[in-house]
């Protein structure tokens, strides 16, 4: 036990000596949090529009108050021509045009039946997407206000719910991503780093030649790192609850005992990486292409796998974080006991003894 | 095992593959000896030793040291030798003293144990100044005296120094061997493996591998007259050239 705390002393040592390593740990999170939740956002907040009116009408204007109103849009200008349409296009601020027919408050009236064309500018496909559906659920709105009270025959009116994150806060999907990315980042890069150090400057043979079982050497190597990405994983929820106002609807304690497997999950794939890479840098290549490009790619962090072609789909069950990512989003936005997510954690629980497992195997007690 | 014979080897032999680094190799080191472990790049020195001290397994043959089998009780072996490799292995990010204080500790030492004995090497070497810096800015050949007496700091009956000085000056050298010396002296034995040969002549009895088979083994002296050379040099290249 002594030799054991003098083991993590000397390995907290190594941490906070080397600035570049306290960076990674404590600055890469916190940035990185940050930037996915304020900078990097699927929502549109005063998108500049233009408004072409050939009617000016009553409802035009109503229609118009009602879009200028939202939060959504802000109207840049009003145009005459059609012409002008392309050429405010181009120019790049406004990014959708609204274009009311003549005579619109009439038609409505007579022929029930009243045209409006959105243009959208899609060099964006997503925003102009997300543009067009706002615009249309601003209209079916005030439809509906205007209707009150009147009966109408044979009319389908969905009324759609979004449950779990009714406002469609891109925080809610980048916090669980965010997270994953940073614990797998830290677990698995810097405990393969810091084993492949000591291969690299001879002092693994060193341990090795004395009492200490390699076991032992690569616990005490690991250990330090559990718990620095506890104290990260803390942050990370922290800065989210208070900053983002990311719900937790579920247990606490069951957040953090799976964000401990997942931790330890990483750890073991960053044992397994070390004891593949004789150098610093290939640990880190490693640990690089082969954990982060999957992770943000292949876990659904960013791409819903259910539109994947299906081989990437059968693909991304290798991939811890897409369990881990299910698993949290579970527990933070729909609140789940374990009773719902049991699945996924026997998943990870069954990743992590195979590679404790292999990496045992790969570790080679008496160097060749 | 002979009462004052520290390692017994027999037979030892290393194959990887088809290749055979190790052949058949048999000696053995007297208590309080330094003995020469001697022999071209590539001719299997440190192989032997890393099965000599626990860290590779011999692919047949025998060996002994300090009282226990290679093969069955590397354990025991590693609480009795000390070890300092080519690479001086000590942690850069680490002070003098904080190395020491690791090092101790991995060997099961107490605490008081190591104060005691972190203040007698500190001033042995003379390093009070630097005993607070990190080991990283202290020039090559401290970070050797260091590192060899941190190999000693468990009280070894063997310590096994794999060309221990590698790239350092001929003065510091010098000094170096001074340290090995006073080591011997006072009963520690010293297996030492170097391609210098000025410093075979330091070594009381010196084994010569050449690709894989010890090809000579005594007393420099001995050597020198049996191969009828000037000194060491001289008997490894008439050795080497076969």
């Amino acid at each position: 036990m002594k030799r054991f705390i003098g083991f993590i002393k000397k390995e907290f040592y190594h941490i906070f000596r080397d600035r570049r390593s306290l960076f990674i740990l404590f600055g890469m999170p916190i940035a990185q949090i940050l930037l996915f939740g304020f900078a990097i956002t699927n929502e549109i907040n005063n998108v500049d529009i233009a408004i072409l009116d050939h009617s000016k009408d009553a409802t035009t204007k109503e229609i118009i108050n009602k879009i200028s109103a939202s939060k959504y849009f802000s109207i840049n200008q009003f145009i005459e021509k059609e012409k002008d349409i392309e050429i405010v296009f181009k120019k790049g601020k406004v990014k959708a045009v609204l274009n009311f027919e003549k005579d619109f408050s009439k038609n409505l009236i007579k022929e029930n039946n009243a045209n409006i064309q959105v243009i959208t500018d899609a060099t964006d496909p997503n925003t102009a997407n997300t543009i067009s559906n706002y615009v249309n659920a601003i209209l079916q709105n005030y439809l509906k206000e205007q209707n009150k009270g009147v009966v109408q025959a044979y009319k389908i009116i969905p009324q759609t719910h979004m449950v779990y994150n009714p406002e469609l806060k891109s925080v809610y999907m980048f916090v669980p991503g965010v997270m994953t990315i940073i614990l797998m980042l830290v677990s698995a890069m810097m405990t393969s780093i810091s084993i492949t150090k000591e291969k690299e400057l001879g002092t693994m043979e060193i341990l090795l030649v004395s009492p200490l079982k390699p076991f032992q050497v690569i616990i005490g190597k690991v250990f330090p790192y559990i718990f620095l990405s506890i104290i990260n994983a803390i942050i990370i929820i922290v800065l989210s609850i208070f900053i983002f106002k990311m719900p937790v609807q579920g247990s606490l304690i069951l957040l953090g005992l799976e964000s401990i497997l997942f931790i330890i999950t990483a750890l073991a794939l960053g044992i397994l990486i070390s004891t593949i890479s004789a150098t610093q840098q290939t640990a880190m290549m490693i640990s690089l292409m082969g954990l982060m490009l999957p992770v943000i790619l292949l876990s659904g962090f960013i791409f819903p796998i259910t539109s994947m072609p299906l081989p990437l789909q059968v693909i991304s069950n290798i991939i811890p974080a897409k369990w881990f990512i299910i698993i949290i989003k579970g527990i933070m936005l729909k609140g789940v006991g374990l009773e719902f997510i049991w699945k996924e954690t026997l998943i990870l629980l069954g990743m992590t003894v195979f590679f404790i497992g292999l990496s045992v195997k790969k570790y080679k007690i008496r160097l060749e | 095992m002979e009462k004052n014979k520290v390692i017994q080897v027999e037979g030892l032999t290393k194959n990887f593959g088809d290749f055979t680094a190790v052949n058949a190799i048999t000696f053995d080191v007297k208590k309080g000896e330094i003995f020469g472990f001697l022999g071209a790049n590539g001719a299997g020195k440190t192989t032997a030793m890393k099965m000599l001290i626990g860290i590779s397994n011999p692919s047949s043959g025998k060996a002994n040291v300090a009282g226990f089998d290679v093969q069955t009780e590397a354990e025991e072996i590693k609480k009795n030798i000390g070890y300092m490799s080519q690479k001086f292995a000590l942690y850069d990010d680490l002070t003098v003293k904080e190395n020491i204080t690791f090092f101790g500790g991995i060997y099961g030492l107490s605490r008081k144990k190591i104060k005691e004995k972190s203040t007698l090497l500190i001033e042995e070497l003379g390093l009070e100044k630097v005993a607070n810096s990190l080991v990283g800015s202290l020039p090559l050949g401290w970070k050797q005296k260091i590192s060899f007496s941190v190999s000693l700091i468990h009280d070894p009956k063997i310590v096994f120094l794999d060309e221990p000085t590698g790239g350092v000056d001929p003065i510091t050298r010098r000094q170096f061997w001074e340290l090995i010396y006073k080591a011997a002296h006072q009963g520690t034995t010293v297996f030492v493996t170097t391609h210098y040969m000025d410093e075979a002549e330091y070594c009381d009895r010196v084994s010569i591998m050449v690709n894989g088979k010890i090809e000579a083994l005594d007393t420099p002296k001995k050597l020198k007259e049996q191969f009828n050379a000037e000194d060491m040099n001289d008997v490894f290249l008439k050795l080497a050239r076969g």
